[in-house]
């Protein structure tokens, strides 16, 4: 039976944090672990998690937790999960938690490395669609349209030129295991990933898009409603690639305002009904390519 | 095991570890001061349908003998469990000191 509310793990294992008010990214880490339970290994990058969770003395996580390089995330599991064996201990799983420049940017070597050689992790990248830790810095996972401090809105340019790169795409490329992209708006189709990747030997990755209140100038309590209102609007999709195959999970009947979802934030705020109108297409680029595949 | 709040604040050099590596969950610190508003629940109207408890990012809403209830020390009164709640049950409530 797939793991739910009832059957969650009551344990927190990622407590006391100083995590802002309604973080995406905190709330994917504390069920990630809960569904992977207290032999999980975690490794954390340079990042907001590695931030939040470790101001000695405060120390907050309750499995065993480190901190990496930050272009080490998938090395550093890589030799975790080494480690372990050779020391016997078969019974864990070896988690890593990277924000969208930890992965698609800064981590990305390691990543493609670690999924070559086919190592048996879990890699989770927590995307929050820019450098949040440091100050709102644009990454490769930073839509189109959004301002960010290193890309700021002006008469002429307004706010990001380039699109997201497809993470899930490129990591599915390598033949992986498994892959699937999630939402915090979606929590129990992300622990359903969760616990099918914790069953998986090899190299699992997922990707679960986490908004943060700060970075997107939304409200602290809008998380969840903006992390469902992207999948709904079709900006982004649920999807599992297994087998060399591509499933999608969820397809909305039809698709919820765009406008509407990027007027939400003060990070889109600026944009004109001709730059919706960009994403728009590019958004049905995209479905359509979906549903030939 | 889940980190919880120590009596003893490491401060002399003594204290402090020699390589980089500390108990797991040791915490010295509440996060209560960041919240102007707090979550209350309503037992009346609250089904236990988890989805709170489910959602929320600090991890501060348990079960305890069959009913709900909020570990205030860590609460940052984001509220996101009030958006979430499909029952009206949590109302979010002014902080009365400071």
């Amino acid at each position: 039976m797939a793991v739910n509310a009832k059957t969650l793990n009551e344990t927190e294992f990622f407590y006391g944090h100083k995590a802002c008010a309604g973080c995406g990214g905190s709330l994917a880490v504390r069920i990630a672990l809960k569904v992977l339970g207290e032999n999980a290994v975690a490794v954390l990058p340079a990042g907001c998690m590695s931030a939040v969770g470790f101001n000695f003395p405060q120390l907050c996580f309750g499995n065993n937790a480190i901190i990496s390089t930050f272009a080490g995330t998938a090395s550093m599991l890589t030799g975790v999960q080494a480690g372990l064996r050779a020391q016997g201990i078969t019974d864990f799983h070896a988690v890593g938690f990277a924000g969208d420049g930890g992965t698609a940017d800064i981590g990305l070597q390691a990543l493609s490395g670690a999924i070559d050689r086919n190592d048996d992790i879990l890699y989770i990248c927590y995307d929050n669609e820019a450098y949040m830790n440091t100050g709102i810095q644009k990454s490769s996972l930073t839509p189109f349209g959004a301002r960010t401090t290193t890309t700021p809105a002006g008469k002429n340019i307004h706010g990001n030129l380039r699109p997201k790169k497809n993470m899930f795409e490129i990591v599915a490329a390598h033949g992986i295991p498994y892959a699937a992209t999630a939402s915090v708006g979606y929590i129990n189709d992300f622990m359903r990933k969760v616990e099918k990747a914790k069953s998986i030997k090899g190299t699992k990755y997922i990707h679960i898009l986490a908004p943060c209140p700060t970075g997107w100038g939304i409200k602290t309590d809008e998380t969840i409603e903006i992390a469902k209102e992207v999948v709904d609007c079709g900006l982004w999709y649920l999807a599992e690639y297994e087998n060399g195959r591509f499933t999608l999970n969820h397809r909305p009947k039809e698709f919820s305002s765009v406008k509407e979802y990027l007027k939400k934030q003060s990070r889109f705020r600026h944009l004109t009904d001709e730059d919706i109108d960009i994403i728009i297409s590019s958004r049905d680029k995209k479905w359509l390519q979906l549903a030939e595949s | 095991m889940k980190p919880f709040l120590r009596e003893n604040i490491p401060t002399d050099l003594e204290e402090i570890p020699d390589a980089p590596a500390y108990e797991a969950g040791y915490l010295v610190t509440k996060n209560a001061g960041w919240r102007n508003v707090r979550p209350v629940i309503d037992p009346l109207k609250c089904t236990v349908c988890l989805n709170c408890y489910l959602h929320c990012p600090d991890g501060v809403i348990f079960r305890k003998d069959g009913r709900v209830e909020i570990d205030y020390d860590f609460c940052k009164g984001c509220g996101i469990c009030k958006k979430i709640c499909r029952l009206g049950a949590i109302e979010m409530e002014a902080e009365k000191n400071g």
